[in-house]
């Protein structure tokens, strides 16, 4: 438990005793135990209430840090472990590379915005996690997707817009959802995917302590960007899912740009570590460009979170080797930032310290490399062959309820008339 | 200010073709002193001009000054005017906007771009509450010249949180003037009229459009030419039936008048370049003189821009309707992924078409055929 603050410097905030004793005279309207001001309600019974709990949240709280390095050196994996990351970021990164070729073939079409750079990220933390855990994510989802565990057929047929997609052709790369694998999307607007994560946090919390599911201990992860934690949705979020102690980790994929935005300049203070403990929770910042480091960061948030202790703000600093999108001529950045960060590949230094401690050998990772080519090969041809959506899938979906659609001339319901779904939607 | 020259080959005399060739000003003209211009090109140099003409306009919004614009349309702007009047700004809709409205409170004249309309759903309490509102609940006392701008409507392939038409939920506000070019005249017209105007403008642009290149007169491209707002324009005259349009569907409609045309309907477009307030006296003088009606939008059905022009027709001019209105919009789903189904979710050059002859008691399909 303690690992993480022992080997670390770490910034801590004055706690609320200190506070309290060191101030003067005129702040006492802000002294929650002084029982004479009316600061905290007119009724007298609400007043005895909170100040008995404030009480008790002065004596219980824990110093809440900001916590920067917090990983000097790796910690030991074993060869099971180490393989099975290799394999999930070069599914990640192989994956990525064949959509940009079919973006280029024309097979692929609209946004497409590809993760090259940043796939310690998704593998640290998502592979930690069991299947019932949930993973929201923005437009850069098909990473998320794939080690979630959604296999890269769907994925690929769901780009192409082919009905045996993930989402059947109606998502489509920034809308990947699955139920079975608890992805719960893909949003488009940024800041739009955190306040959805707190909720299914909300209810995993609500299912364990009001519908009384005592093993019901579900994480959710919520990745954004850095452009994200400038929008009023995080804050509010971050308030919140402090307030209520939820099982929720926001991680933050600081990759420095928003589009062509730098993060310095949209920023006044870019060290968005520190903007958790502002709200009571801690904050971690780790290089996202190394996966152990952020999958031992990972461990610590996530088993905070499943021993309900509330969420964590941890900050990976990370990298996209592509543009913003496949539309995005990438004009702004500089190219030696690009090659600084290209030299920190996540995939390389995994390999290399993977082959240095003798935990596999080249022989190993070169056949997982084989194997990911021909999944990816596999996944391009079956969303190749895959049917398109058929004309009738235009209206199915819109509503649960299959009356949703309402009354026809005719008296009956629209969905009971055989020919409603056929032709163009003419409701 | 007019600059028409004319050209006329004395027809008496000998030789037999008697010529007027309007060099300037008939946008139908398509003679090859009339320059081309893309509606991209368009709305730049009325941002362009309105900056230079008046130091209070400046404009704000996710990546108009180092990126030139995520569709390019601010290109050039900061270099030209500085980072203090084109501003780049973080990736927070309600709090810029929320900015752009205070600025224009105390007398500046913001204009602020959203990247596309779909992000002004998180900056629309700003847009309804305080800007449109705040002239009403004043009493007068405070006007808020600003001008939110962006590309409105479906695009390509970009899924459904992307391609929302927002033209009639701006336009049920009281307080907000709503506009939406086609052409590159309308955009430059219409764009600098918004920028002058003392109230809050919604101006929805077209992502498709802007790289679509117009034949513009001399008079357009003058700096001061402007276009009053409230105004529809007969893109096509006819006699058979109107057809009233906005934004890209001019394009698809005057397409499918010219294949009416070839099966001996004569129909009349109206693009109507200004959703609130609607021209509503020219849509009912067009449906006066032709006797029907089909309105063709890309958003959603219920509640639509054509419900409220049916209705409108309706109440002024039923007695001279010779058959039911037409109303052609988006399908009332939201927007598919899928090339295929996209397509289906549209409305296309055909579907007018169809809408037309229907209207005309020509009998066909109510649907497309498979």
């Amino acid at each position: 438990m303690a690992t993480a603050y022992s080997s670390a410097k770490f910034v801590q905030p004055l706690s609320l005793n200190s506070t309290i004793n060191g101030r003067s005279r005129d702040n006492s309207l802000f002294d929650p135990l002084k029982t004479g001001t009316s600061f905290l309600g007119s009724t007298r019974k609400l007043r005895v209430n909170s100040v008995h709990s404030n009480q008790g949240n002065v004596r219980r709280r824990l110093p809440v840090v900001a916590v920067s390095e917090v990983v000097k050196e790796k910690k030991l994996i074993t060869k099971q472990e180490g393989l099975e990351l290799y394999e999930d970021m070069i599914l990640g990164r192989s994956f990525e590379d064949m959509c940009a070729q079919m973006y280029y073939r024309g097979k692929m079409f609209g946004f497409v915005h590809l993760y090259n750079g940043q796939e310690a990220v998704s593998t640290g933390f998502i592979k930690l996690l069991k299947k019932e855990d949930s993973v929201v994510s923005t437009y850069r989802d098909h990473v998320h997707a794939l080690s979630k565990g959604v296999p890269a057929r769907a994925v690929m047929s769901e780009l192409f817009g082919k009905a045996t997609g993930c989402c059947r052709g109606q998502g489509g790369s920034m809308h990947m959802f699955s139920k079975e694998h608890n992805l719960l999307g893909g949003f488009a607007f940024i800041g739009e995917g955190i306040p959805v994560a707190t909720g299914a946090a909300f209810t995993s919390k609500y299912r364990r302590e009001v519908l009384k599911e005592a093993d019901c201990d579900h994480v959710t992860l919520a990745f954004f960007g850095d452009g994200t934690c400038n929008n009023g949705q995080f804050f509010e979020c971050l308030n919140m899912a402090a307030l209520w102690k939820l099982p929720i980790v926001f991680v933050v994929e600081n990759n420095l740009w928003a589009i062509g935005m730098s993060h310095l300049r949209a920023t006044s203070d870019p060290q968005i570590y520190k903007k958790g403990p502002a709200f009571g929770m801690p904050g971690f910042h780790v290089d996202g460009m190394d996966v152990l480091k952020v999958r031992e960061v990972a461990k610590e948030a996530i088993e905070r979170a499943r021993r309900g202790e509330g969420p964590t703000l941890v900050e990976c600093e990370t990298y996209r080797f592509r543009g913003h999108s496949l539309a995005d001529p990438d004009e702004l950045r500089d190219p030696a930032e690009k090659a600084r960060y290209a030299a920190r590949d996540p995939i390389t230094a995994l390999k290399k310290y993977l082959i240095e401690s003798s935990l596999a050998s080249e022989a190993e990772l070169k056949a997982i490399e084989k194997k990911i080519d021909e999944v990816v090969e596999d996944a391009v041809e079956f969303a190749d062959e895959s049917a398109p959506p058929p004309r009738s899938q235009l209206l199915e979906n819109v509503f649960a309820d299959p009356k949703g659609f309402g009354i026809g001339p005719d008296g009956r319901y629209r969905c009971e008339d055989p020919k409603f779904t056929e032709g163009t939607a003419h409701v | 200010m007019w600059g028409i020259i004319r050209q006329k080959v004395a027809a008496g005399g000998g030789s037999p073709v008697a010529r007027i060739r309007p060099v300037v000003s008939n946008l139908r003209n398509y003679s090859s002193a009339v320059k081309q211009m893309m509606v991209r090109e368009a709305l730049n140099s009325a941002l362009d001009e309105e900056m230079s003409a008046d130091p209070k306009v400046f404009l704000m919004g996710e990546e108009v000054g180092e990126y030139q614009g995520a569709y390019k349309i601010s290109k050039g702007l900061l270099e030209k005017y500085g980072p203090e009047r084109v501003l780049d700004t973080p990736i927070t809709e309600a709090g810029f906007t929320g900015i752009g409205v205070g600025a224009a409170y105390y007398g500046l004249k913001p204009v602020v771009e959203f990247m596309t309309f779909n992000f002004s759903m998180q900056a629309i309490d700003h847009i309804i509450n305080s800007a449109a509102k705040s002239n009403y609940m004043s009493s007068g006392q405070i006007s808020v010249p600003i001008v939110f701008r962006g590309p409105n409507g479906a695009a390509a392939g970009v899924g459904a949180q992307h391609s929302h038409c927002y033209a009639a939920w701006y336009a049920s506000v009281p307080g907000l003037k709503v506009l939406s070019p086609y052409s590159s005249e309308d955009a430059r017209g219409l764009l600098k009229a918004a920028i002058r105007d003392p109230d809050p403008v919604v101006f929805l642009e077209n992502e498709l459009l802007y790289g679509e290149s117009f034949p513009v007169s001399a008079e357009v491209l003058d700096s001061s030419f402007c276009l009053p707002i409230g105004k529809a324009k007969i893109e096509r005259e006819g006699k058979d039936v109107t057809i009233t349009a906005f934004s890209k569907i001019v394009g698809l409609s005057l397409k499918a008048a010219e294949i009416l045309a070839k099966e001996g309907i004569s129909a009349e477009v109206i693009n109507l370049r200004s959703i609130r307030p609607l021209d509503r006296s020219t849509i009912n003088a067009s449906v006066r003189k032709t006797n029907r009606l089909v309105t063709v939008e890309e958003g959603f059905p219920q509640h639509g821009v054509g419900a409220e022009i049916c209705a409108s027709v309706i109440e002024e001019s039923f007695g001279y309707l010779d058959a039911p209105v037409e109303r052609i919009a988006g399908a009332d789903v939201p927007m598919p992924y899928a090339a295929n189904l996209e397509r289906m979710a549209v409305p296309q050059v055909e579907d007018i078409v169809r809408a037309a002859k229907r209207a005309c008691y020509r009998s066909v399909p109510m649907a497309a055929a498979a």
